[in-house]
């Protein structure tokens, strides 16, 4: 999976989740720019995230993501990973 | 060595799911849309979208659509059916959707507050002047596996075990006691997930001090404690047992953000917590109301006769619905009522149960049996009607999806389970719905709220005979027809030989006659194939008329699986059947009823298509003519047409 199809699924899944259409993730994207992503919507994203690519973050990684680059790289070493 | 593709045995992922739900309809998010953009979408129209086997993310989707409704001005925490105070020693905020949802489910407005995070202690020890403000008619406390276990070392004694144990029961006791006289509301103690792993192993109880065995021995004190308290218990610790517990806990979540209910499993977690509310408001149900045929055994008794039902030692599957029959029994001994709705003839069902040696459900076991063919929603109505109780206190088990959906739709106040194909999962499928959920409460207070409740239900009843049509109509019906095809003789055949019910006058033929009659000329037979929305149900109708010389056309064989009596595919198979005889050259149709001990139900079949009476033989026989100068074709809920054409 390329970079590019990371960040259509991606895209996907958080117009899913905040039911926003306009929604068009970059790598600095972060919490402060999407209404309504608090911690509990994260853990359900991250949850989500997980289940869509099959695979699982590691509790480093859940700490540390602080915006969509973080995100996207992590599910590209788990799928390369796999 | 080569790579098998084969698998091998592995065990299925472990999963909290409503499991007795049905799958949410694919335009599901867009309704939830629609009705969002409309102001005015209220608590009502929200609740058509409940009922379904909704997952975490769909839960938050429609508990948010929920907070913008109750928005409205009349919708305030203090007018709430429910208003639940959590207190917790870990996360909950992710729970209240789970919960609000599942009131929704019910038609139930529950309003949560929420104790400030790591102060529940506090709440208990001083007035929370908050908690009440908020005035809760029920109140949960959920204390986490590793708060309970606090103060427990690897060498701790039997003794020093004892003691913590001790102190934690006094310690619940006494913020029961403190909650009750503040609150006189109901109380909730959640038992902790077993979180912890085992140092010993299969003989964990050897060690004084494990955790694993020190929290399974408090709950069992627990469980004692509440009983003496009134104290009603959500147990989640055996719900564990069932769902396995990497499907309520992530311990990745845990280190996170102190949550020990995982939001995958948040709604399966509101569910059950407010059955354990619903059932103190006596909102439980109280009726099962099941269909026969494949549900309690196995083929159809009306067609097959007692002895040629699948019932008993002999088969697994036989075995599978006696052990189903066994649960019921068992339901029905603990204060669950039976009742029987089934397309059937009521003498030949009744029989079943008086005279079949492996039925467990014996005929007076059931306070009230429907065996007939009028549409089920009707027969529900009557059974809650007879029974005196609601229908919103009714469960309707059927095999059939077709009933299923057309009650559903028709009382969606009846509580309706997707049941599996497998006989096996019956009984499984109805404990995970946890419809009749009980604490320990009076017979008076739960049938004092059901009268009041069929009271309430019966005024709301709308115009049945409208809903069938147009349930029957959104099934979009197919009905294919040919005139009799060599290919399908052997089923042609088998059909003509196992339909006793919708069979008008019972013309047995092997195939050697069937064959001959396919090559007479002057004779027409007409096979019928139903497809629907739920898929193709085959051949399911077959006519055999002949052409006389007084160019009338005699009705020999008019037959109609049991599978799809109700449906209005009798009408259509006349119009068929008008058409191919006028055609052929035929000025009227003659039919005649041979009764039988199983075809009571066709006895009025040719009046209802407008047929007139002609004087009949002797012996029963009736006989009936129609002229095919002045017929128009009948209203049917079907497209018809010819196969192969």
């Amino acid at each position: 999976m390329t970079e590019a199809e990371v960040y259509h699924t991606l895209n996907e899944i958080f117009r899913a989740q905040f039911l926003l259409e306009d929604i068009d993730l970059t790598p600095t994207t972060s919490a402060v720019d999407i209404e309504g992503w608090d911690s509990l919507r994260h853990i359900e994203l991250i949850l989500m995230i997980e289940s869509h690519f099959g695979i699982q973050f590691h509790s480093r990684e859940v700490d540390s993501m602080s915006n969509i680059g973080d995100l996207v790289e992590y599910i590209g070493a788990h799928l390369h990973a796999n | 060595m080569t790579q098998s593709k084969v698998k091998s045995v592995t065990a299925p992922p472990a999963e909290a799911r409503l499991s007795w739900l049905p799958q949410a309809p694919v335009d599901w998010q867009a309704r939830l849309a629609s009705l969002q953009k409309s102001d005015a979408h209220s608590l009502v129209e929200l609740r058509v979208l409940a009922p379904y086997q909704l997952d975490g993310t769909q839960t938050g989707h429609l508990d948010r659509a929920l907070s913008r409704a109750l928005l409205h001005p009349g919708c305030s925490a203090a007018s709430a059916d429910v208003r639940l105070a959590v207190l917790a020693s870990s996360t909950t905020a992710h729970l209240g959707a789970g919960i609000r949802v599942a009131g929704l489910r019910r038609g139930l407005h529950v309003a949560v507050h929420e104790g400030t995070y790591g102060q529940f202690w506090q709440s208990i020890l001083e007035p929370d002047a908050a908690i009440a403000d908020f005035s809760p008619n029920a109140i949960l406390l959920a204390l986490d596996a590793e708060h309970l276990a606090a103060g427990l070392r690897v060498a701790s004694t039997a003794d020093q075990r004892q003691h913590l144990i001790q102190a934690s029961l006094d310690r619940l006791r006494s913020a029961w006691q403190t909650l009750r006289q503040r609150h006189a509301c109901q109380l909730v103690q959640q038992l902790p997930l077993p979180v912890f792993d085992n140092l010993m192993g299969n003989n964990e109880h050897s060690l004084p001090g494990s955790p694993v065995d020190y929290l399974s021995r408090l709950c069992m004190q627990i469980r004692d404690c509440a009983e003496q308290e009134r104290v009603d218990l959500l147990s989640l610790d055996r719900q564990v047992a069932r769902d396995g517990l990497a499907a309520w806990h992530d311990p990745r979540l845990w280190l996170h953000a102190r949550m020990e209910i995982s939001p995958t499993a948040v709604p399966l977690f509101g569910e059950l917590l407010m059955r354990v509310i619903a059932a103190r408001q006596g909102r439980s149900a109280r009726c099962l109301v099941l269909d026969l045929d494949n549900t309690l055994w196995g083929g159809e008794v009306g067609e097959a006769g007692p002895q040629g039902v699948t019932l008993g030692p002999g088969s697994a599957a036989g075995e599978a619905y006696q052990s189903f029959q066994r649960y019921l029994l068992a339901l029905h001994d603990r204060g669950v009522i039976l009742a029987v709705c089934s397309k059937n003839d009521q003498h030949v069902a009744e029989t079943m149960f008086h005279s079949h040696p492996s039925m467990f459900l014996k005929r007076h076991h059931i306070a009230s049996f429907k065996a007939n063919w009028q549409p089920k929603p009707d027969n529900l109505r009557d059974i809650a009607s007879e029974l005196n109780i609601g229908l919103d206190s009714m469960v309707f088990v059927d095999d059939s999806v077709f009933e299923r959906e057309l009650v559903r739709r028709s009382l969606p106040m009846v509580q309706t389970p997707e049941m599996p194909r497998e006989p096996a999962l019956y009984s499984r499928v109805l404990a995970d719905a946890g419809y009749f959920e009980s604490v320990a409460l009076t017979d008076d207070d739960l049938t004092r709220g059901a009268a009041y409740q069929a009271n309430r239900q019966r005024a709301e009843l709308r115009d049945h005979h409208q809903d069938l049509t147009a349930y029957l109509h959104e099934l979009d019906m197919r009905l294919g027809w040919q005139c009799f095809n060599p290919g399908d003789i052997d089923r042609l055949v088998q059909l003509i030989n196992k339909t006793n019910q919708f069979n008008l006058t019972t013309q047995r033929y092997d195939r050697d006659q069937l064959e001959d009659v396919m090559n007479q000329p002057g004779v027409l037979g007409l096979q019928f194939r139903l497809e629907d929305r739920f898929g193709d149900n085959g051949i399911i109708a077959i006519v055999i008329a002949s052409l006389q010389h007084d160019r009338s056309m005699h009705i020999d064989t008019f037959l109609l699986s049991c599978r799809v009596i109700g449906r209005r595919v009798e009408q259509a198979i006349l119009n068929v059947l008008a058409s191919g005889a006028l055609e052929r050259g035929a000025t009227r149709l003659v039919g005649r009823y041979r009764p039988s001990d199983r075809n009571a139900i066709v006895r009025e079949l040719y009046s209802e298509l407008g047929f007139s009476p002609l004087p009949s033989p002797p012996a029963g026989e009736l006989r009936f003519d129609l002229e095919l100068g002045q017929f128009t074709p009948l209203p049917v809920p079907a497209t018809v047409y010819e196969e192969g054409a």
